[in-house]
């Protein structure tokens, strides 16, 4: 145990060495470096003793493992209830919260979207995607253009921009299906990123770094969203004070509907051949193809549908803040989206909804601790895979079965090697 | 005797300057029990790679003729292909069921094609259309058939992957037969089994060699270490040592052929061979 924690204290000498012992700061004539043993002696200390204590606990209690089925008929169990509530309060939200609530609702409900769709590729498909922020960059930038160049309206664009976005995810697809695991993420990852450099660098085209700006604003059947009001608007055509919050919560409608769209059509996939041929491939491929499958088409069809959500979220996106610009479409924003889909459990509806709540929502409530923010998130990601290494609400529900449908253990699943 | 249903011809596979398979040519027959035996290592898992287009075979020629007479050159075809037009099924020495899904749901995965002939087909099921449903429901009682085959009926809803190993066995064997095979391939379906369990495998083998009290009819080709096994069910034994065929024939023959007590059997087997 002493040894154990003597590793451990050598492991954080090692890590704060360099890190907390020396400091920067800007002297009279050049950087001077400050040495702070103490501080170093401190966290050395913290950690020895830290991970002594926690030795110490764990030899206390006895090795309990809890029944892996146990927990997932107790999330199966919170599910049923949870789901309901949580679906009533979304949908009465503008009735009862105030403008700065729906906008982060907005922006909650578009992350919730991409992380069902994304759910679709990794959680059910197992093609660990780094890239998705692309389809989700092809999309917003298919309507800006659509809309700017050809004057089509949001309703008409939200279509296109999906078929573009899916046939981009179809042209990913065919080089890297080939790839799997690690080789499969990094191509994705390099996918997304030549997506957004060629955006930034296309200024004829995109606008470049600018971004491109009057994008216009999704209608309701014509009737317009304006804060003047006038002929053919929506407070207009139904008498109301002219607002600016109609649109803010004809969004938020907007925005709830598509993600409830794709959660629909992601559900109703999972009950039919070609969502059962995902789930297949991402626990043996192998066996796939000894089956008949056509293992290309069967993950270009992943690739493909993924992407066009992400497309349908890019197009609301773009309507939404009527500018965009390649500053929207980082890595970081994949990242998040994976995190959501792995926090929430790869596969599960409602944790990859109330991930995307705690990250997105969260985040915006931690704005204040701003310095600390990442440092909370990466503290709770490590927490939540140390405890639930699947994820929130892992496990997955059969997708037919002869008696009653039993929740099956996440133990039991693999989570598949792309 | 049957017809040829699938004739290896001078078939090699090299790996490197590692000769696998060395020119092996022999026939299953139709309606019969093929077993392909031989030492560790002599190449018979590599044989079933190339019959399954998991490789593809360095020379040689592997012809598949249905009872149809449809002709197929397995050498030449898309591994997905050889299960779905040729109609070869295969299972794994080392199980690969789909562990977290349950025991209906491998079988029905086992007839996507015949549930999803192409994707405009699974795409338009989304909205209802395209007659889904009807499929499905014939997908699940033809499961439920093979199910009730092999002892599983029971165990429907479980997860494939908390089935004890024997049961996990034959539902590899039902798996790979819902894909309705004219040729179903075994790689050492009773390693791990004991006795009995060795016994109802060799009955249910039978059974689906002769299309009897299952759901389906197929020829078999077999590798296997169970001498018992082996001997029991064949018509038809084909004997490898290092890549080469060293005979080839009838269980009794096989049994009286010096050369394979010499490679084989003479290795401590003799008592299992002669009871």
């Amino acid at each position: 145990m002493l040894r154990d924690a003597a590793l451990s204290a050598l492991v954080a000498f090692g890590l704060f060495g360099p890190m907390i012992g020396l400091k920067t700061e800007v002297g009279v004539a050049a950087i001077e470096l400050i040495y702070r043993p103490i501080a170093v002696l401190i966290a050395v200390a913290a950690v020895f003793f830290g991970r002594l204590a926690l030795l110490a606990w764990k030899s206390t209690r006895p090795v309990a493992k809890a029944a892996p089925g146990r927990i997932a008929g107790g999330m199966a169990y919170v599910g049923r209830y949870l789901t309901p509530i949580v679906l009533v309060l979304t949908i009465t939200m503008p009735f009862y919260a105030e403008r700065y609530w729906i906008d982060l609702g907005i922006l909650v409900l578009t992350y919730v979207m991409l992380g069902w769709g994304l759910n679709i590729v990794v959680g059910l498909a197992g093609l660990l995607d780094l890239g998705y922020v692309a389809f989700y960059a092809v999309g917003a930038y298919s309507y800006a253009l659509i809309a700017q160049n050809f004057g089509l309206g949001f309703w008409t664009c939200l279509p296109l921009a999906g078929i573009l976005a899916a046939f981009w995810g179809v042209l990913l697809g065919f080089p890297v299906l080939r790839l799997r695991g690690d080789y499969l993420a990094i191509v994705t990852l390099a996918f997304g990123e030549i997506i957004r450099v060629v955006i930034l660098n296309w200024a004829s085209l995109t606008g470049g770094p600018n971004g491109m700006s009057g994008i216009p604003r999704p209608t309701l059947f014509g009737l317009v969203f304006n804060s003047g009001g006038g002929e053919g608007s929506f407070a207009d055509f139904f008498g109301l004070e002219p607002s600016i919050s109609h649109r803010v919560i004809f969004l938020f409608y907007v925005i709830l509907g598509l993600a409830l769209l794709t959660n629909w059509v992601s559900l109703r996939l999972r009950r039919l051949p070609l969502g059962r041929a995902w789930e297949a491939l991402r626990e043996d491929e192998i066996a796939c193809r000894a089956l008949g499958i056509d293992v290309t088409v069967t993950k270009l069809t992943a690739f493909a549908i993924g992407a066009a959500f992400a497309g349908f979220a890019g197009a609301f996106f773009a309507t939404r803040q009527a500018f965009i610009s390649p500053e929207s479409f980082t890595f970081i924003e994949s990242a998040i989206v994976l995190a959501i889909v792995v926090l929430g459990g790869l596969g599960s509806q409602l944790g990859v909804a109330l991930a995307a709540i705690v990250m997105i929502g969260g985040g915006e409530m931690f704005r204040d601790f701003q310095e600390y923010r990442m440092l909370i998130f990466g503290g709770a990601l490590v927490v939540v895979m140390v405890v639930r290494p699947r994820g929130f609400l892992s496990g997955r529900t059969p997708s037919v079965s002869l008696g009653t449908k039993r929740k099956i253990g996440a133990d039991l699943m693999t989570e598949g090697h792309g | 005797m049957g017809a040829p249903l699938l004739s290896v011809e001078a078939l090699t596979m090299r790996f490197g300057g590692l000769i696998a398979v060395d020119a092996l040519s022999f026939e299953a027959r139709a309606g019969e029990i093929t077993a392909v035996i031989g030492p560790n290592g002599a190449g018979k898992t590599t044989v079933f790679n190339c019959i399954t287009g998991f490789y593809r075979p360095s020379e040689g020629v592997l012809r598949l003729t249905h009872g149809d007479a449809a002709n197929f050159l397995l050498t030449s075809m898309p591994g997905h292909q050889i299960t779905r037009r040729g109609k070869v099924a295969r299972t794994f020495q080392n199980i690969r069921l789909f562990a977290g899904m349950t025991v209906l749901e491998n079988l029905l995965v086992a007839q996507h094609n015949y549930l999803m002939p192409n994707v405009i087909n699974g795409l338009l099921a989304v909205f209802g259309l395209g007659g889904h449903g009807r499929a499905e429901r014939i997908a699940i009682e033809k499961a439920k058939l093979w199910m009730h085959a092999t002892g599983l009926t029971a165990r429907a809803d479980d997860p494939a992957g908390s089935l004890p190993y024997g049961d996990q066995r034959r539902l590899e064997i039902a798996r790979a037969m819902c894909t309705d095979p004219e040729l179903l391939c075994l790689d050492e379906p009773a390693a791990g089994l004991n006795p009995r369990e060795s016994d109802e495998l060799s009955n249910l083998l039978v059974r689906i060699r002769d299309g009897r009290d299952v759901a389906g009819r197929s020829s078999i080709l077999l590798i296997e270490h169970d001498m018992g096994v082996v001997m029991r069910i064949s018509d038809h034994v084909v004997v490898l040592d290092h890549g080469r065929k060293i005979s080839d024939g009838t269980p009794a023959e096989i049994r009286a052929d010096p050369k394979v007590i010499a490679a084989y059997l003479g290795e401590g087997d003799e008592d299992e061979v002669a009871a």
